[in-house]
């Protein structure tokens, strides 16, 4: 679970902040990895809602799209053709590959609900690249990578560690 | 014995080429195999260009091709074939008998292995296809106990190869027809045994109710480790009380009987799970070749195994059958 201090910080977030960084990420990264959407295919077109049980935002993306909608938790979100739900650090290290999805599922830490062709094309197409949070999501500019990169590790390692998901 | 990997991605083949696999089975993106789930499996350009990563590692790649073919359709099928072959694969794993012909005319010099979806279980069998289309391997059945195992390998004229970790089909492999029946598809024609375009999850207050097609195939209770929604590991009300008919949700690990089927001289030892993900290619490969290189069933990564098992449980299946 995500530590009480990052969900007491992250909640009085505004809503539109959260918007703009989940948006600003998103682009990125699929930029960084075009082949996701080989893999997809007409499954990127479906609306996924991303809903981190730990966490106060749901997400829910259209990567055909490439857009990102953020909704309060308790707020009705968008329509969505399948939702993925789960602590949000597990939910991250089965994006990059660290753990398998199968295997959170049968141990009922993440729950599917709706469309499963979508939720599989994403985990597999997830798999497929190597996404890397932090050096995907380090800031852009040169003389700040390194130093981004040294937090978001440490941050990284940290969070792993508390749920027994090797991070090497 | 050769240690055989499952890989549905070139993710996946790198970490189980690099963990230590001496071969890697895969298939094509189409329904000319029986893991044909979205997003998975490979592109001619990947299965090439993770055909010469593999060599340059000194380790095989086997295309899986064992669907059945459909009337009409062949030309899938043959192209299939065709295309592993230019492409570089050391070996086919085939189950159709009208495939396994079509490759042993076309191209005699390619390692043809039968696939477990041809249900060959004994040694007439096994041994008119080896006679007739040069079978060099058979993948034998997950219903065979290890006294079975270790005749048929004495019996017949080519190499065995078993499963000995990862999903557990209980039926009668290439014939079952239980996810055809919910659904219409099924993993011998379509490449899918229960297929994800069926399959719904549900909440039912704390409980999870699994659903394929209209049936109801189990509910699990509040923190009650789940399975995959098929038919064979439904759970049933029969004769007034509830439970698992054929198999509970379940996985296969055979590791503690390594040493029994080296002495019978089984020659590759396969995992099951093109369909997982690289946390569990990479996990499986590394546990299973650590005790191969260490000669012991030492269980210390069991518990980690057990984790990645559907139903969090596994079983010897009818490898340790003592109702017989």
């Amino acid at each position: 679970m995500l530590p009480p201090i990052l969900r007491l910080l992250a909640t009085p977030l505004p809503l539109p902040l959260v918007q703009g960084m989940a948006q600003a990420s998103l682009t990125h990264i699929l930029r960084e990895h075009p082949g996701l959407f080989d893999r997809l295919g007409t499954f990127a077109a479906r609306p996924i809602a991303i809903s981190p049980t730990d966490a106060p935002f749901d997400f829910t993306l259209v990567l055909a799209r490439r857009s990102v909608r953020v909704t309060r938790r308790g707020a009705t979100p968008p329509a969505y053709a399948t939702r993925i739900c789960g602590p949000i650090v597990l939910l991250l290290a089965l994006a990059e590959g660290r753990l398998d999805g199968d295997a959170e599922f049968f141990g009922r830490h993440i729950s599917i609900e709706g469309d499963m062709e979508t939720a599989l094309a994403l985990r597999n197409a997830a798999e497929s690249i190597p996404l890397d949070f932090v050096r995907d999501l380090a800031p852009p500019w040169r003389w700040a990578q390194r130093p981004g990169q040294a937090v978001l590790g440490a941050v990284r390692r940290s969070l792993l560690e508390r749920e027994g998901v090797p991070c090497n | 014995m050769q240690l055989i990997c499952p890989a549905g991605t070139p993710a996946a083949l790198r970490d189980a080429v690099d963990l230590g696999a001496d071969a890697v089975y895969c298939g094509f993106r189409d329904e000319t195999n029986a893991r044909n789930f979205p997003g998975l499996n490979f592109s001619r350009e990947e299965l090439e260009r993770e055909i010469a990563y593999a060599h340059s590692r000194q380790v095989h790649v086997l295309v899986a091709i064992n669907t059945f073919m459909r009337a009409g359709s062949e030309a899938l099928w043959e192209r299939a074939v065709d295309d592993a072959v230019r492409l570089g694969a050391d070996a086919l794993i085939l189950a159709d008998l009208g495939l396994i012909a079509y490759t042993a005319e076309r191209h005699p010099q390619a390692r043809r292995h039968l696939s477990v979806q041809a249900g060959a279980a004994n040694a007439d069998h096994i041994g008119f296809l080896v006679e007739a289309f040069g079978i060099k391997r058979a993948v034998l059945p997950r219903v065979l106990s290890l006294t079975e195992v270790a005749a048929l390998t004495r019996e017949v004229p080519c190499e065995t190869e078993v499963f000995v970790f990862g999903g557990l089909c209980v039926m009668e492999e290439g014939r079952c027809s239980l996810s055809s029946y919910a659904t219409g598809l099924s993993p011998n024609m379509h490449g899918v045994c229960s297929p994800a375009s069926h399959v719904r999850y549900r909440k039912d207050g704390e409980a999870m109710v699994s659903m394929l097609g209209d049936f109801t195939i189990n509910r699990f209770g509040a923190g009650e480790a789940a399975g995959y929604p098929t038919i064979c590991k439904g759970r049933f009300t029969a004769e007034g009380r509830d439970g698992y008919v054929f198999e509970d949700p379940v996985s296969l690990d055979a590791l503690a009987h390594l040493d029994t089927l080296h002495k019978a001289g089984v020659s590759a030892l396969k995992i099951e799970g093109r369909q997982r993900g690289r946390a569990y290619v990479a996990q499986v490969v590394k546990e299973i070749r650590r005790r191969l290189q260490s000669g012991s069933g030492a269980a210390d990564g069991a518990e980690a195994l057990r984790r990645m098992s559907e139903g969090q449980r596994t079983t010897e299946g009818s490898y340790d059958r003592r109702w017989r």
